[in-house]
């Protein structure tokens, strides 16, 4: 009666069943895999190929799944594919790097990350950038690294031209760097500059432009009280003094340069002084860059005697999507990646600059980058563009403000128009 | 008779089933969307996923005519448009017309010249403005090394000679495009007619100005239309070239700044309808015009 042949077939009805019991209790059971895609440095430079190493530790660790998403290098571009995620309320993307001026934009499309990080562990970050990122009263993303506007010199040509130290004001780096060009470019080198920064119609000059105001006293375009006082004579003067770098001691062609056209000039050797992010530090002491050894960086200049030393806040945060799948684990990531330990790794390898003031008197850090020192106060004095204060409409301010600030410095507007172009259409916005 | 008009009526009837996929298609593509266009663009509607939108009439349509920056990116429009599409179509008549010749290697000379079309336009706007860099750029150095410029020029920061570039790199583009059509018209051209011509004693210039550019003509119009189309919606090149620079913007880059780098779909949306009835002014003047010229 219990023919073989009958067993065989209640024997494969068992095993189907139980392989089909198997497949719907393993993804409870053994899947905590879950897969968080990543939104991360752009590829292109060093930064994405640490972070992409540093998400996937994180994986093998933990037993979950990262898919790297590597963003466009422009920050403005990088900006307008985000907001088409967040528009659509997508999911597919789990954690976000996010510029520290786009708090404003991105608060609504955050979790709040009071629910992951304890109050002392918030209380270790920069209080500056945690207030910056406190959307109200919604901690919107997580200090990773900080950024603020330097000035890079050439020790070796600053020598060599009699100057014993760096400028204080820009009015001493146009004098020097006229002089430096000058002698240089009579030595054989018809390409050398004296300055270069970023005049690019894009975020960059924005950053670049608001250090130039605020040094001399300009103010910041819309004050936090959001007052429009971007019409001003000392916003003027900045202006104008920027203005007469360009085809002076700044190549013609700095008006479409962003920061790596300028950084390549500069570490090529090809130029005097140069205002950047502190990421070109490293790049240019790499032992096969020509100018290794032979620069050290420090606050940017006063706008005048009188002036002040400003250097723009910029830097970049992690957030996790409110409409992600996985927001535990995708906030797992984020602590991860803002632990000391990693922020370490990212200050002695790539010398980005940490956002635990602690790190800055790590013997460590300090044994890779000198320069850390003496950030502490510039940081704690940086300049914030007025993104808070003008939220999801910073992007127009800003559009205008650096189409403006482009125009001056290409001479299709004088400073004078430009402000008044600017207060108008920041003026509609805020009030 | 009666069975006739039956026969008549089932066929037309066999007809509307057999387009009305094809019609549905169609409304599904390009007037559902175009409805909406239309619908957005009388909302004030922020894409940032938290203002609710809202009923605004006209408003934005009035934003768009009273801004400055709408104007000059209509005027940089129509100044690239007027010199690529005329530059390209005379080049584009003289490589047709060397293409359709009978020499050695025509084949290879068909393929070649193609090549520029076939670069994205993305990867070759970016070769040419690195090209174009000031410090480093090919241009600057050959052009400073034969002394034919006093000192090395930064070609893209300025209107008066990024625009000439944009247009230099367009035409470089497009003219195989041009050629391509054109060539297609030459090929429809009877070779008798050339014959009776040189028996006639016809000098080449007289062949070419009484049968060859008439009777090309027919595709030149389509070709410009299609050429001055694409140039009216010029995006591509000016946004990689020249970037953010708001003195150097196209409507459609105007368009993308409203719409995605602002979220301000509104705007945005009306935008688009103008730009949608600033070409139909084209097409209509080109067809009135093609018209009067075959009748």
């Amino acid at each position: 009666m219990n023919s073989p042949k009958h067993s065989l077939r209640r024997n494969a009805v068992r095993w189907f069943s139980s392989l089909l019991v198997a497949s719907l209790i393993t993804p409870t059971v053994f899947g905590a895999g879950a897969t968080i895609r990543f939104a991360g440095n752009s590829d292109v430079g060093e930064g994405g190929r640490l972070d992409r190493a540093l998400a996937e530790e994180w994986a093998q660790k933990t037993g979950n799944k990262v898919e790297y998403i590597s963003r466009p290098n422009d920050a403005s571009a990088t900006l307008q594919l985000f907001q088409q995620y967040w528009a659509a309320k997508s999911s597919d993307v789990d954690v976000f790097m996010v510029d520290v001026i786009w708090q404003g934009i991105c608060g609504p499309h955050a979790v709040d990350m009071k629910k992951y990080f304890k109050d002392d562990e918030i209380k270790a970050f920069f209080p500056r950038i945690i207030q910056n990122n406190t959307v109200n009263g919604k901690l919107v993303s997580i200090p990773w690294f900080t950024d603020a506007g330097l000035l890079y010199y050439r020790t070796d040509l600053l020598e060599k031209y009699g100057y014993k130290e760096p400028p204080k004001t820009w009015e001493e780096l146009t004098e020097m760097a006229t002089k430096i060009q000058d002698g240089e470019r009579k030595a054989g080198k018809p390409d050398f500059q004296g300055f270069v920064f970023q005049g690019k119609a894009s975020e960059s000059v924005t950053c670049n432009a608001i250090e130039w105001v605020y040094s001399y006293g300009g103010g910041t375009i819309v004050e936090p009280d959001k007052k429009v006082t971007i019409n001003n004579p000392n916003a003027i003067k900045a202006l104008d003094t920027a203005k007469s770098w360009v085809g002076t001691i700044s190549p013609l062609g700095v008006t479409t340069y962003g920061e790596e056209e300028a950084r390549n000039i500069w570490q090529a050797g090809n130029a005097a002084f140069m205002r950047n992010w502190p990421y070109a530090y490293s790049l240019g002491q790499d032992p096969k860059s020509p100018i290794s050894g032979k620069f050290d960086v420090t606050v940017l200049p006063k706008g005048g005697p009188d002036g002040k030393n400003a250097a723009c806040l910029g830097g970049w945060q992690l957030m996790v999507s409110a409409y992600s799948k996985a927001p535990d684990a995708a906030a797992d990531l984020v602590k991860y990646l803002t632990t000391a330990e990693l922020q370490k790794k990212h200050a002695v390898d790539i010398s980005l600059l940490p956002t635990l003031p602690a790190l800055y008197s790590d013997p460590d850090v300090l044994a890779k980058n000198p320069f850390f020192k003496n950030l502490l106060p510039v940081l704690e004095n940086a300049v914030a563009r007025p993104s808070t204060v003008t939220g999801a409409d910073y992007n127009q301010i800003s559009t205008s403000f650096f189409q403006n600030v482009n125009k001056v410095l290409t001479g299709g507007t004088t400073a004078k128009d430009a402000v008044v172009a600017i207060e108008k259409v920041a003026k509609r916005i805020v009030h | 008779m009666a069975r006739e008009i039956d026969l008549l009526e089932r066929q037309r009837r066999l007809a509307w089933y057999l387009i009305l996929p094809a019609v549905f298609v169609v409304f599904l593509v390009i007037g559902f969307p175009l409805f909406q266009v239309f619908y957005y663009s009388v909302l004030k509607y922020k894409l940032d996923g938290v203002t609710p939108a809202s009923f605004v009439g006209l408003d934005n349509y009035a934003f768009i005519f009273s801004d400055s920056d709408f104007w000059h990116a209509v005027w940089v429009t129509l100044v690239f448009s007027f010199f690529s599409v005329t530059i390209e179509a005379v080049l584009g008549l003289a490589v047709a017309l060397v293409a359709n010749s009978k020499f050695k290697g025509r084949t290879i000379l068909r393929v070649a010249i193609l090549i520029p079309w076939a670069i994205p336009t993305v990867v070759s706007s970016q070769i040419w403005s690195w090209m174009f860099n000031d410090i480093y750029g090919v241009v600057n150095v050959i052009l400073a090394n034969l002394h034919l410029i006093p000192h090395k020029l930064a070609w893209l920061s300025k209107p008066e000679t990024a625009l000439p570039v944009i247009i230099a790199v367009d035409v470089w583009k497009t003219t195989p495009f041009m050629s391509l059509l054109l060539l297609a018209g030459l090929q429809l051209i009877p070779g008798d007619l050339y014959e009776a011509a040189s028996i006639d004693g016809a000098t080449g210039i007289r062949k070419f100005f009484w049968i060859t550019l008439p009777l090309v003509t027919p595709t030149l119009l389509v070709a410009l239309i299609f050429r001055t189309l694409d140039a009216l919606r010029v995006f591509d090149i000016f946004y990689i070239m020249v970037g953010g620079q708001g003195n150097m913007a196209t409507v459609a880059v105007y368009n993308q700044q409203q719409l995605i780098q602002f979220l301000d779909a509104g705007v945005g949306s009306a935008t688009s309808v103008v730009i949608l009835l600033f070409i139909m002014i084209f097409v209509v003047l080109y067809t009135r015009f093609s018209k009067t010229s075959f009748e």
